[in-house]
């Protein structure tokens, strides 16, 4: 199951706001990105942050998001800029 | 409903930034390092994201109100407790007495 | 803030500005810091010279370190591209160990200029860059940069052309990043050491660039 993201993916961010301890930042739910960095297992900080081992590790991804896209137009960046997140493959579903 | 926890805060309006420089006073140094020690090994009586998820759970006036390392000490004293180090009574009766010997009476 | 702010500096500044580290305790939480201390000493928690060693060890992680780090990234591509790949293992020359965190170095270019935040709490690469400026773990900076960079970034007295791309990159999870500044013009003839006195704390962030040389010819 966690094989199925590579780099190049194009992933959405699961649009969902449960309760809890999360790291998904708000802003990024819901929104269409792109894969460009794997950085391995990580124990998982959602299961971390109530005293728990954090055990299965996710994989860990950098996913890379349009500014214009993900702000709808309404910020101070030019065109071409860009921002990215880490993201834990259990947020993560292809597009 | 759209939980959103109070420190997830990316791309909501805010003011220009202080760009001033500031020492960390020696109340400030100490709590980042107790709250260092108590974290690595070999202790590791928390992780950091239990350090995260009790600042989030303060109450949000408190939260919004207190200083940075103010959350820390808070987050510190809630995990001594709930971590079983350190009890409300005792944190209680120990607070009493210092500020009895240290406040101006 | 003035430059000549000593105790009989400026006007407009009350006494305890320059004094904070020996004032007295006013505050709840500090009084609960002293608490929270005595209490873990007398129970053999922690011990005091413990809390001493762990704040000294603090300081001595501070930007020039990092500055260290992204000098020899400059004269040394091999180096930087071993820094690139794999940061936790390659600081490891400089006497930096991290367990658990992936240390990260991206590197700015005229094309692509990163700048770190994170948007979550305070995350920062305190192994390479000390402790975070109050501006880092500002909600001032950590709401906008995510949103509005190049206004941001003007804060800072820095302006990039619309061809850079400016990649703000958010630290969510468990990566610290380190950014490698553009290495100024006019800088070839330069020794390491004098190259690290151009790296700031801010340009490892991301929020600025390299200073310049004195005396660039432009």
């Amino acid at each position: 199951m966690s094989d199925q993201f590579k780099v190049g993916s194009k992933v959405r961010i699961t649009n969902a706001y449960p309760p809890g301890h999360i790291r998904t930042p708000f802003f990024l739910r819901g929104k269409e990105g792109l894969i460009i960095r794997h950085f391995g297992k990580y124990p998982n900080p959602e299961r971390l942050a109530y005293g728990l081992n954090g055990l299965p590790k996710l994989n860990l991804y950098q996913v890379l998001f349009d500014m214009e896209t993900t702000w709808r137009g309404d910020g101070s960046f030019a065109a071409k800029d860009t921002l990215t997140a880490d993201i834990y493959e259990t947020w993560l579903e292809l597009v | 409903m759209k939980n959103r926890l109070i420190s997830d805060i990316g791309g909501l309006p805010e003011g220009p930034l202080d760009l001033s420089e500031h020492e960390p006073t020696m109340t400030e140094r100490r709590i980042d390092a107790m709250m260092m020690l108590l974290r690595a090994k070999p202790r590791s009586f928390w992780a950091s994201d239990e350090n995260r998820r009790t600042i989030e759970s303060l109450e949000p006036e408190t939260y919004k109100k207190a200083e940075y390392y103010e959350k820390w000490v808070l987050a510190m004293k809630e995990l001594l407790i709930e971590k079983a180090i350190l009890t409300e009574a005792e944190i209680e009766s120990k607070l009493k007495e210092v500020r009895s010997r240290m406040e101006p009476s | 803030m003035t430059e000549n702010s000593g105790p009989h500096g400026g006007h407009d500044h009350s006494h305890n500005d320059f004094q904070p580290d020996i004032k007295e305790p006013t505050e709840n939480w500090e009084f609960l810091e002293i608490a929270l201390r005595e209490l873990l000493v007398d129970k053999g928690v922690l011990s005091a010279r413990e809390i001493q060693d762990e704040i000294e060890a603090w300081e001595k992680k501070s930007p020039e370190k990092g500055a260290e780090i992204v000098a020899k990234a400059w004269v040394d591509e091999e180096f930087k591209v071993r820094l690139l790949e794999d940061a936790n293992q390659t600081i490891r020359e400089f006497g930096i160990e991290v367990e658990v965190l992936k240390m990260v170095a991206l590197e700015n270019t005229p094309e692509l200029h990163h700048v770190v935040v994170c948007t979550l709490c305070s995350c920062y690469p305190r192994p390479i860059l000390g402790v975070p400026p109050l501006w880092y773990k500002s909600k001032q900076y950590r709401s906008r940069v995510i949103r509005e960079p190049r206004a941001v970034l003007q804060e800072f007295g820095t302006k990039l052309s619309d061809d850079t791309e400016i990649r703000v990159v958010d630290s969510t999870a468990d990566c610290r990043y380190l950014v490698i500044p553009t290495r100024p013009v006019g800088t070839e003839k330069m020794t390491e050491t004098e190259l690290a006195k151009l790296i700031t704390r801010d340009s490892m962030i991301g929020t600025a660039q390299a200073r310049d040389p004195i005396g660039k010819r432009s």
